[in-house]
């Protein structure tokens, strides 16, 4: 293979990434920009919401619990070298809600309910569910996209919010009932480093848009899947694989804009 | 039947969320200040603030009874202007009171600490404690002490 060769091979992987974003691109533009019907579209929302958020959230706690937990011990153990045991409720709470909260919900959020999303979509795709939608006059973007779409948008910011809250009741389990820590002091020193708006807000910011980004990854991939069984496998892969690298290179984009004092 | 329950559950799980965002407002973040709304102010002039910071505790004997509202800099005098925000239910400050700057433990944060006078006339609404003494920076002590460590007897 001549160099010329590899380098047309090279060329055509950019164009098919550029196509690739492309047709996301629209594709999410074509979800959001369309006349709102909520009452028609309100039912369906409701069951999204239960498949992608009431049903994770056995998963989203019981994990909630252990990452407390862990990080309850592990932070006892080495604040108690250097004898500051006392602020390990600011460890707990600034790590959980800052960073472990947003990022390790999104991550579970991939793996449980995007790879479903996209499994789904995939399946209606290749047995032609969404082109006889289409020749009945139902637009499948509306009927099976959307609510899916923003049941992912809403139920990641409430997944969150119970994962920390869990999380942080896992590090008071283990800090102050298990090893001792004097318990006024575990919630006193959590709340005077941590800040309603700093921490709280942002890190619901950063689950919101790990919400949708991983969402968009995986009713897009679904939507574009190659109609076969081999296809939507390897869709499914696809969009836990995309949506965990997305979560963390964005994860690390926005804490640095929010660490530069946005 | 089932719509009913599915939607139910969904109630559920959204007023959950909502609550969690409550535990995280109140009982993580300190949203709310433990100062009620009709405390009352009062003002000192410090030197040195140090670490000290807005929301910093006020405390009188080792009671938590108000905290820091805002500091600013006196640009006449070039000294920190601390306004504290004391609670209603402790009225009866002497005016004679006299405020410094502490730290909770080697490393802590910083936190005022007031000592009551002896007159019996109180401090009211903005009224300013007279007798302040400033943070300790901790670097200037060391600074002072190997500074007389190398001059043993040495003249000031």
């Amino acid at each position: 293979m001549s160099i010329l060769e590899k380098l047309q091979l090279l060329g055509q992987f950019g164009f098919e990434l550029l196509a690739n974003l492309g047709r996301s691109g629209l594709f999410l533009a074509n979800l959001l920009i369309r006349k709102p019907q909520f009452k028609k579209s309100f039912p369906l929302l409701v069951e999204q919401l239960y498949f992608i958020g009431v049903l994770s959230l056995a998963i989203i706690v019981l994990s909630g619990l252990f990452i407390g937990l862990v990080v309850g011990l592990q932070g006892y153990n080495t604040l108690n070298k250097f004898g500051a045991s006392q602020q390990l409720g600011q460890l707990v709470a600034l790590s959980v809600v800052r960073e472990l909260g947003p990022v390790v919900t999104a991550l579970l959020f991939a793996g449980r309910a995007g790879s479903a999303l996209t499994a789904e979509i995939g399946l209606m795709k290749s047995t032609e569910q969404l082109a006889s939608m289409e020749m009945m006059g139902v637009d499948p973007l509306w009927r099976v996209i959307s609510p899916r779409f923003w049941g992912g948008f809403i139920s990641m910011p409430l997944l969150m919010i119970i994962f920390s809250v869990v999380a942080i009741w896992g590090g008071y389990l283990v800090g102050v009932v298990w090893l001792g820590v004097n318990s006024g002091i575990f919630w006193s020193a959590m709340q005077s480093a941590v800040n309603f708006h700093d921490d709280i807000v942002n890190g619901i910011i950063k689950s919101i848009v790990f919400g949708s980004v991983v969402t968009w990854i995986a009713v897009f991939q679904g939507y574009n899947t190659v109609p076969t069984a081999q296809g939507i496998g390897r869709a499914t892969t696809h969009t836990v694989v995309y949506s965990s690298l997305a979560v963390l290179g964005l994860d690390f984009v926005l804490t640095a804009v929010m660490m530069g004092g946005w | 039947m089932r719509e009913r329950i599915i939607e139910i559950l969904v109630g559920f799980f959204m007023l959950f969320g909502i609550l969690a965002l409550l535990v995280l407002a109140f009982k993580v973040s300190g949203l709310t200040s433990a100062v009620d709304a009709n405390g009352y102010n009062i003002t000192a002039v410090f030197d040195n603030v140090g670490g000290l910071k807005i929301r910093s505790p006020v405390s009188l004997a080792g009671v938590h009874i108000g905290e820091v509202s805002a500091i600013k800099l006196d640009n006449v005098q070039y000294k920190a202007l601390v306004t504290m925000k004391i609670d209603s239910k402790y009225k009866k400050l002497p005016v004679d009171t006299s405020a410094s700057i502490l730290t909770q433990g080697l490393l802590g944060a910083n936190y005022i600490s007031l000592t009551p006078g002896f007159a019996h006339t109180f401090l009211n609404n903005n009224g300013t404690v007279q007798d302040t003494h400033p943070a300790l920076i901790l670097e200037d002590l060391i600074g002072q002490l190997v500074f007389s460590l190398k001059n043993p007897g040495g003249k000031k």
